[in-house]
């Protein structure tokens, strides 16, 4: 067509064609016929590089999408699913959440700070986008040892871009997770997640409806960041990522901000037809699927866009992932209205284009049309692969190992020390204390316990918050693992005193293309499915991030789930720390001898190998529905999970956390409380202690009530033994009446809290 | 604390807006561009004193209908530049310098702290924090004088538990100054235990000679209920009023 404009430099569709250009984008010789097909000609330079990022990995889930089929996304509880900015639960009294998750791994593995910090600029706008006021982030963060000053620097700038962020946006980091392992060297993990809240009736929807209606262009001009940065997500990094650092986006928190306030302002002022921010593919992605939602087309004049630099090409503009940039429509009387609330804030608001009825995305540039492609091609038809899928060798070799077979650690205070030291158990202060967690003055729990718990306002109600994910069980089961996760994220919900509502999940693999690989994602997936099912919590977002690859091969396969859950009262909500001298300490659940993929297998002996724990999801659901059960009659002081580091690391960090708040008289602060504990078992203790058995829990409560909560929870067919009292300065911990552990945990907490400044700084 | 329960706060103030001790006493919150404390400040006054209270853009101009008048924490317009150095150029600043000559009760927190040194109302400079890192924490503050306006309800040498989260809170001035602040009871709070931004002789804040205008690097607001983990910033609040109540000549309300 010869109507259709190509920049000069740029090559013309006829050289696409001959000398495949559009591999360099990542489309397939299939893919470029089936694009021919749809345009009824050969695309234009703008053309492919707009079907190339709506049909990456990242935008179209070619590769996931019959995976993420098997995910339960309903419920009496969802108002929104999958599909949208974000998925929405109701919580009653006309309220509801909304929450989301989403990687930024790639470019923070390149430009760590700016990788984080828009990370979670594009999660935040998920939120508001759907209407709700962002009230919470978390995040999950992998990256390699801290024995690398690589690793340092990656882990250091990641924090101080989350932080610089969130902090200035002034939303409350209240939650999250940091590990560390070699898989993660040269390819970190940045997950971030957003909650927000909002009312039945102001739920919005990213549709372009209404033809003839006004297309708005909301927040700073589109410069030449991050283009490409969609399709830059979909492969594997390299020794060349580093010439990819231009697709890294540049944040501005405090654009964020202004865009955000006005942004509610005008969801509030009930004009919007629909609203969608630009994340990834930016102004090609919201505006088609804007479109393809309401069955419409649009058409935009881009010399209308605001530009950053002068000379940009169309090409540049539709794919360019500037940030802080939102897309919406409103009815062309409610022009001027929703002009004056962006002009109060200070934030440019352009009109691009228009709704049309075509069901074509028509893009105006210098008066000629610079691409004209259907919608539904760009949206709908991205072909779905079913890739390849095989049982790795080394998931068939394990099934033989025996982890009991380690010759026995009888040093268990050393051995404790050490599994306290390590970063991925050790105290996350020296992270979260970058984190303004306490903003808007709604977090009753912050980081740090088992899940992070904000209050509603207005209502005795709260929400508990969690992400979780284990990259070695997966490793060593994806199943499994997956299951894992989902019933870690569920326990440290219950733990809260929270009711678990729902799911958003980051699945972070390494490339499909990989056919041990897929197989990894195809039975962690599995793994999900099930246990959202078997635990009421349904999908309802999420996010997908594969081609995590570096020199050494794919990264463990970490999926990571971020769960919320419904404080019914805030005299429900439950911390970990031990309470008070002469309280009960009682453990629920079985111990089992499980070192598989546990810290101690790895800090003690060096390896990861073997099966993970085992997980029965019936036991879990009986363990929750008790836990929570007991939590609303008041019969529980605290209680914690036990998870990495198994029992000992359980119990050490109830003491070091629990006691007494605040500060004495010379500003000394307050805290820590002993514990005595008497175990029983045919377990060898160092098996004993430091199992990562699921489906356990320590809890407290006031002496004169033990006998009943143990007989509560055996009654609900739920293992529970009374193993000690709180009290003293001291951990004992004797099996089979022999004195294993005795610690000072003054001395605990030291180490514990000590251990990743010394890392970072020592 | 006997259990692991944590209160909600009270569902009520404990003054109704049309309470007995007389005439309401008005709170202005300032809202620039990328405060994000505001909210904060605002629910503060709600809850611990019901008292009206009202948001006031940056752009206003006359601030003379409010008693006391709140500079929130945030990033004002970014904090690109040196925190709080566009934000003194704002429109109601002139009004503010205006209402603290008048003697009208002014708290700046955080960010307002730091506008409230850059516009000149209060003496000195903030630096990085030592660290280099943002900190957000529970802190140490010890009552150093209770004279002024903010601080009446408190006992002087008394230990308050009130959190942090700043980034440039290390406050810093010369030694005539520190000497002149010394002097005539400028120093209000300093951090006992650990410094957490490496301050000058461990300020955490300041006020004005007259006493009625205080900046702060912690955020009492922040410290209002025991759901929050502490409840030692409510003084801060009902001393103010009892200040201008006193100067009202009316009745004195107890403290938190």
């Amino acid at each position: 067509m010869a109507r259709l404009q190509s920049a000069a430099h740029e090559p013309t569709a006829d050289q696409i064609a001959e000398e495949k250009i559009y591999r360099r984008f990542g489309v397939t010789d299939e893919e470029y016929d089936l694009i021919c097909g749809f345009l009824g000609r050969r695309p234009n330079y703008t053309e492919i590089g707009v079907f190339s990022v709506m049909w990456s990995e990242h935008c179209s889930y070619k590769n996931s999408k019959p995976l993420l089929k098997k995910f339960p996304t309903t419920g009496p509880r969802v108002l929104v699913g999958p599909g949208e900015g974000a998925g929405i639960v109701d919580i009653g009294d006309n309220q509801a959440v909304c929450f989301k998750i989403e990687s930024h791994n790639h470019p923070s593995a390149i430009e760590p700070y700016q990788g984080a910090a828009t990370g979670v600029g594009g999660i935040i706008r998920d939120i508001f986008s759907m209407g709700a006021r962002p009230v919470a982030l978390l995040n999950s963060l992998r990256f390699g040892p801290l024995s690398s000053e690589r690793v340092k620097y990656l882990f250091e700038q990641v924090v101080a871009g989350i932080a610089g962020y969130g902090n200035c946006v002034g939303i409350p980091t209240v939650g999250g997770e940091v590990m560390f392992d070699e898989s993660y060297e040269a390819n970190p993990l940045v997950n971030a997640m957003c909650v927000g809240l909002i009312d039945h009736d102001r739920i919005q929807r990213g549709v372009a409806g209404g033809v003839g209606n006004p297309v708005f262009y909301v927040g700073p001009p589109t410069g030449r960041d991050g283009i490409h940065g969609a399709t830059f997500a979909s492969e594997e990094l390299s020794e060349e990522s580093e010439t990819k650092r231009p697709s890294v986006q540049v944040g501005d928190p405090f654009m964020e901000k202004l865009v955000m306030e006005a942004c509610l302002e005008l969801i509030a002022s009930g004009i919007v037809v629909g609203i969608q921010d630009m994340g990834a593919a930016g102004l090609t992605c919201s505006s088609s699927e804007m479109a393809s939602k309401a069955g419409n087309g649009m058409e935009l004049d881009l010399d209308l866009v605001p530009q950053r630099e002068p000379g940009m090409t169309p090409y540049e503009m539709m794919l360019s992932e500037s940030q802080e940039r939102m897309l919406f429509v409103v009815r062309p009387e409610h022009e001027e209205q929703a002009k004056a609330i962006f002009a109060k804030w200070g934030v440019p608001c352009v009109k691009v284009g228009r709704v049309t009825g075509d069901g074509r995305l028509r893009l105006l540039h210098r008066g000629e049309v610079a691409a004209d492609i259907p919608v539904r091609a760009l949206v709908d038809e991205c072909p779905v692969y079913r890739k390849p899928s095989r049982v790795p060798e080394y998931y068939v070799r394990n099934a033989a190992v025996d982890t009991t077979r380690y010759p026995e650690v009888t040093d268990l205070d050393g051995a404790l020390e050490k599994v306290l030291a390590s970063p991925n158990v050790a105290s996350k202060e020296w992270v979260y204390r970058q984190y303004d967690y306490m903003v808007r003055t709604e977090t009753a729990v912050g980081p740090g316990s088992d899940a992070a718990v904000v209050t509603i306002r207005g209502t005795r109600k709260a929400l508990a918050m969690t992400t979780d994910g284990n990259g070695r069980y997966c490793y060593l089961d994806p199943e499994v693992g997956g299951m894992i996760a989902v019933a870690e994220a569920a326990r440290n919900i219950v733990c809260s005193g929270g009711e678990p509502l729902a799911i958003t999940d980051n699945l972070n693999f390494g490339s499909p293309e990989k056919p041990e690989s897929f197989w990894q994602l195809e039975k962690a997936t599995d793994g999900i499915a099930e246990a959202c099912r078997r635990l009421g919590t349904p999908v309802i977002g999420g996010n997908v991030s594969l081609y995590n690859e570096n020199t050494n091969g794919a990264i463990h396969p970490t999926p990571v789930i971020g769960m919320v859950g419904l404080v019914r009262d805030v005299d429900h909500i439950t911390t970990q720390g031990f309470r008070a001298e002469g309280d009960a300490v009682i453990l629920l659940g079985e111990t089992k001898a499980e070192l598989g993929g546990s810290e101690f297998q790895k800090v003690i002996h060096g390896v990861t190998e073997g099966r993970p724990p085992a997980i029965d999801l019936d036991r879990e659901k009986a363990l929750l529905d008790a836990l929570l059960e007991a939590i609303r009659a008041g019969l529980v002081k605290s209680a914690h999970d036990v998870s990495d580091g198994g029992l000992a690391v359980a119990l050490a960090e109830c003491c070091i956390t629990g006691g007494e708040t605040g500060f004495g008289p010379d500003g000394r602060r307050l805290g820590g409380i002993g514990a005595s504990i008497d175990l029983v078992s045919p377990l060898r203790p160092d098996i004993l202690l430091f199992s990562e058995s699921q489906s356990r829990v320590v809890l407290s409560a006031g002496a004169d009530r033990a006998e009943e909560v143990v007989a509560f929870f055996r009654e609900k067919g739920v293992p529970a033994e009374r193993i000690g009292r709180v009290g003293g300065a001291r951990l004992s911990v004797r099996v089979n009446g022999r004195p294993v552990v005795e610690a000072d945990v003054a001395r605990l907490a030291g180490i514990w809290r000590g251990a990743i400044p010394w890392l970072m700084n020592g | 604390m006997e259990t692991s329960r944590l209160t909600a706060p009270a569902g009520r103030t404990e003054h109704g807006p049309d309470g007995p001790q007389g005439p309401l006493m008005k709170f202005a919150v300032i809202v620039f561009p990328g405060s994000n404390c505001d909210v904060d400040c605002h629910k503060a006054v709600e809850d611990v004193l019901g008292q009206p209270v009202d948001y006031v853009w940056h752009t206003a101009s006359d601030l003379s209908g409010y008693d006391c008048i709140l500079l929130p924490g945030g990033f004002s317009y970014g904090d690109y530049l040196r925190c709080g150095a566009i934000a003194r150029f704002a429109p109601v600043m002139d009004a503010l310098v205006k209402a603290a000559e008048e003697g009208k009760y002014i708290l700046g927190i955080c960010n307002g702290f730091q506008i409230l040194l850059e516009a000149g109302l209060l003496p000195g400079a903030m630096l990085r924090n030592r660290s280099l890192k943002f900190r957000c924490d529970q802190a140490a503050l010890r009552v150093e004088t209770t004279r002024t306006a903010f601080t009446g309800d408190y006992r002087k040498g008394e230990i308050l538990s009130i959190p942090i989260a700043h980034g440039e809170g290390n406050y810093y001035c010369d030694e005539a100054t520190l000497a002149d602040l010394a002097a005539h009871d400028q120093i209000v709070f300093r951090y006992v235990g650990e410094n957490p931004n490496g301050s000058l002789d461990d300020i955490a804040g300041i006020c004005n000679r007259a006493g009625n205008v205080v900046g702060m690097m912690p955020h009492p607001e922040r410290a209002t209920s025991r759901l929050l983990g502490s409840e030692d910033g409510r003084r801060m609040f009902t001393s103010v009023l009892n200040a201008w109540r006193v100067k009202h000549g009316t009745a004195a309300v107890s403290g938190a």
